[in-house]
């Protein structure tokens, strides 16, 4: 079948299978391999993208159901041009949360969200909000550093 | 090394700075390509068929069933192998595929390409394979009274009729735990035309898959070029092959690209583990608290094939005490053939399982002696001038033992749980709500732990480096892989403060352009690909400064004094200033047959403190903080430092209260993320680090290698605070709910 959806703001149609999740059909047929696949079972995050504004596991997505959806992958989210980052973006650069970069898309992903959503919450509430991201590499100090620095520019510097 | 002198210590990104990683900004992007990301032109995907029994006869494979469907390609076996069909790093003893017997669950048997994945799946699931099953040799004990031994580590040290006073022994086990990179394996190989093929696979040292890989292809090591990969962790998981041989075998078969992915749950049976271990051990001193003899009996469990057991046990069976003086010591170590999933190297290898032991022999023995834990501690903790209880290998060099245990006793301790204090993401239970606030008991334990940096025991271990000056500055070429780590950032600032030119890259080369720079693994690139490095630079500046006759070298050119001689783009006007060092450590010796000798080249230790909460009644475990003073020789890049720390105290921390893989009778019963837990970011402690800088003579700058104590001391210093809060002996790890709830044993 053809599935149409927005992805990062662009038109998109493939040709998908029934079984094909959201996640093949970013990956392998739209080539936006940003997320990742670390478990294909919910359990991981790395797949995170927005769906119509919301996080979801793309892995758990049925290509189908996400028939005339607004998708937003890693690729996206800074929007603008070329080599802008998003303040999430900078803030995992600068504060070095990132190591071998796996979980990176989706705690990206997930982070701007909370940002969006809840720019105020409060160090538990962050780890809650990204629990779904597994992270082997960095044992979470140097993310929750980042979100902490960009929930601080934000309210500096006004929105995201 | 340390002698080098920073030519302008105001270069941009040298040494001792927190300098981002040059692959962040691509990696928060989403474009950094990792090896599941690869795609060719008219590639095919490959699938795995494996073997569903720990142990049988192989009856029968027919593949027949696979080749007759739509859009199937291949499908081999190991008849198909075209060159030696045993793999291994140092002995070549695992088949390819399955042949005569399986040993372990998930052994690959057969292998297929199709045009897609699903119908490679289909495609291996179809293949006939027909097992007798065997009973599997699982349980150590009964593996070593069968003489089932990869190799047996003999220590012995001191005066035989050395004893003490005061004695406890116990029999501690450690479960076998899962590395759990996040990018599962998965790799591309690419036919060249003339016979050989350029493959990315899961690797820490590519040359050491060439050399396999060439043997089993039937190739020459020149027409196999192992890329570097760009991988989604390691620790230890990527040092032995896992799908490289299968996707050479399929590529050469069918003269196009073939690419495959493992899911979660074959990638739990794709890579090796660290070893679970049972030890036995008897500690005893004398009143005043001096460690007088130590017995240790070390069962390790390798699985079906020797891999790198053979080097992890060496080190076991080397650090069997911890970083203590002893007069009397007698070891046993042994690595172990059995039919549970293969083991091998993973942070920390082999210090870890026998850390978990001693340090909780140590106080138990400090109560015995009703001694403060640490106070035992510093009364045997080893020093320069001292030596190596085990090995009798004098300390030469900085360690600074004394100094981790005192400066991770002053950092203070965290406030107790506020009595108010109900948010649930706070206590035991977490968000499960299932922990009243006043049942929470809490828990201080200790641990230290010692390990060495680089290849040891004789091996002849070297790094190769190349540094190019151009007109843009400079470039260092490595087959050194990056796998997180942050060694590109290192080998970067290294070469800026050696040049004093801010413009560095590196550039990972294929195993057809550059030499080994060894594994990825042992602590060693920092000092390795770090002092390659740094020697080929120093050579490259010499040589710039000749040129010309300057005297220092910058972005701006070459200078004498206050005169600029000539511009970066003049000096290089007739070509590039390059400089190919293959550097060697210090030369280490082996064991003579009572294991002693100078066998390492440096040590790094760290002492941990753990806090834990615990809520008694359902035997659930907080990590509340982890407080850790680690010695790092120097600190070349602090936030670097402290990610690796962090990092490896998850991990630690994690096989103390919930990684472990579950065997039954050789299957593994959790397989997925689902059902093996990893730490969350609730689950992950608060950390309070203190680096601890005494200047290494072994590395660049003065650095050592760091990254593997923060996993080793953390899984006994957690499960000693769970002790201290529930008062149980707790000799397992990890620690499980009935371990801390029910009768007391
Ligand atoms: S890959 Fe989707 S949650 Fe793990
Ligand atoms: S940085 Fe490697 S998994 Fe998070």
């Amino acid at each position: 079948m053809i599935v149409t959806l927005e992805v990062n703001g662009e038109p998109c149609a493939a040709e998908v299978a029934g079984f094909e999740s959201l996640l093949w059909v970013l990956r392998e047929r739209l080539g936006l391999t940003g997320a990742k696949d670390a478990c294909l079972q919910g359990e991981c995050g790395s797949c995170s993208v927005l769906l119509d504004g919301e996080v979801v596991c793309a892995c758990l997505v049925l290509a189908a159901d996400a028939e005339g959806a607004r998708v937003t992958t890693v690729e996206g989210l800074a929007g603008g041009s070329e080599g802008e980052l998003h303040l999430v973006q900078q803030a995992f650069v600068d504060a070095g949360a990132v190591q071998c970069g796996f979980c990176t898309p989706g705690l990206i992903v997930a982070a701007a969200h909370l940002l969006e959503t809840r720019p105020g919450a409060g160090d538990a509430e962050v780890r809650e909000a990204l629990s779904g991201n597994l992270c082997r590499c960095t044992g979470y100090g140097a993310i929750l550093r980042a979100v902490a620095r960009a929930q601080s520019q934000a309210t500096q510097g006004g929105a995201p | 090394m340390s002698e080098v002198l920073v030519q302008r210590p105001t270069v941009r990104g040298g040494v001792g700075e927190s300098v981002p990683r040059p692959d962040a900004v691509p990696k928060v992007t989403g474009r950094f390509d990792f090896l599941g990301d690869l795609h060719a032109e008219g590639m095919v995907w490959g699938a795995t068929r494996r073997a569903w029994l720990p142990r049988a006869r192989l009856v029968r494979v027919d593949v027949t069933p696979a080749l007759t469907m739509r859009g199937v390609h291949a499908a081999l076996t190991q008849d198909d192998v075209p060159g030696h069909r045993y793999q291994g790093q140092k002995v070549t003893d695992q088949p390819v595929l399955a042949e005569g017997e399986v040993r372990t669950w998930g052994e690959p048997v057969a292998v297929v390409a199709a045009d897609d994945p699903e119908t490679a799946r289909r495609a291996a699931d179809a293949i006939i394979v027909e097992l007798d099953e065997l009973e599997p040799l699982t349980d150590l004990d009964e593996a070593l009274a069968r003489g089932s031994v990869f190799r047996h580590v003999r220590v012995r040290r001191g005066d035989p009729d050395a004893r003490g006073e005061v004695v406890v022994e116990d029999t501690y086990t450690t479960a076998t735990q899962d590395p759990a990179a996040l990018g599962t394996e998965a790799g591309l190989a690419v036919p060249d035309g003339l016979g050989g093929l350029d493959l990315w696979g899961p690797t820490q040292w590519t040359h050491v898959d060439r050399t396999q890989l060439a043997a089993c292809l039937g190739l020459s090591p020149e027409q196999v070029r192992v890329q570097p990969c760009r991988l989604g962790g390691a620790f230890g998981s990527r040092e032995d092959l896992s799908l490289q041989t299968h996707l050479g075998m399929l590529a050469l078969r069918l003269g196009r690209p073939v690419k495959m992915v493992y899911d979660r749950t074959e990638s739990f049976v794709g890579h090796v583990k660290r070893h679970g271990a049972r030890m036995r051990y008897r500690h005893e001193a004398d009143r005043a608290g001096r460690l007088v003899r130590v017995e240790a009996q070390l069962l390790l469990d390798g699985g079906p094939y020797e891999l790198t057991s053979s080097a992890v046990v060496a080190n076991s069976s080397y650090f069997a005490l911890g970083p203590y003086r002893c007069q009397r010591v007698e070891v046993d170590g042994y690595a172990l053939r059995t039919n549970n999933p293969p083991s091998g190297a993973m942070r920390g290898f082999g210090a870890n399982q026998p850390c978990f032991a001693a340090e909780a022999q140590m106080d138990r023995l400090a109560e015995a002696l009703g001694l403060d834990p640490l106070e035992l501690r510093l009364r045997n903790a080893i020093g320069p001038g001292d030596h190596l209880a085990t090995t009798g290998q004098l300390i030469e060099h900085p360690l600074p033992t004394a100094e981790v245990i005192r400066s991770v006793a002053a950092i203070p301790l965290p406030d107790a749980l506020a009595p108010a204090d109900d948010d649930p993401r706070r206590l035991p239970g977490g968000t499960g709500l299932t922990t009243p606030r006043d049942r929470v008991v809490r828990g201080v334990g200790y641990a230290v732990g010692l390990k060495n940096l680089q290849f040891s025991e004789g091996f002849d271990d070297y790094a190769e480096a190349r540094v190019e000056l151009t007109a843009e500055g400079a470039r260092v070429h490595t087959a050194a892989i990056e796998v997180g780590q942050g060694m590109v950032t290192i080998i970067a600032q290294v070469v800026r403060s050696t040049l004093g030119v801010s413009q560095v890259e590196v550039a990972f080369d294929h195993t057809g352009r550059i030499g080994s720079a060894g594994s990825t693994s042992a602590s060693r690139q920092t000092q390795m690909a770090g002092n390659a490095a740094l020697e080929a630079a120093t050579v490259v500046r010499t040589q710039a400064l000749e040129r010309l006759g300057g005297d220092h070298l910058d972005d701006a050119g070459v200078w004498r004094g206050e005169q600029l001689l000539a511009p970066l783009a003049e000096l290089v006007a007739d070509g590039p200033i390059e400089h190919h060092v293959r550097y060697r450590h210090r030369p280490t010796q082996q064991p003579d047959a009572d294991g002693q000798g100078a066998l390492h080249v440096d040590f790094c230790v760290a002492a941990h403190r753990a806090v834990v909460d615990v809520d008694p009644d359902l035997g659930l475990v907080r990590v509340v903080e982890i407080a850790i003073a680690q010695d790092v020789g120097r600190a070349l890049n602090p936030q670097q430092l402290h990610g690796q720390i962090e990092g490896g105290i998850a991990q630690g921390m994690g096989h103390a209260i919930m990684e472990e893989v579950v065997l039954d009778a050789g299957v593994i019963r959790n397989a997925s993320f689902t059902d093996y837990l990893l730490p969350t970011c609730l689950d992950a402690p608060e950390v309070e680090a203190v680096l601890v800088e005494q200047p290494s003579p072994w590395g660049p700058f003065g650095a050592k290698g760091m990254a593997e104590l923060p996993t080793m001391s953390a899984t006994p210093a957690v499960v000693a605070a769970v002790r201290a809060a529930t008062g149980r002996a707790l000799t397992r790890a990890p620690v499980r709910p009935e371990d801390v709830v029910g009768d007391l044993r």
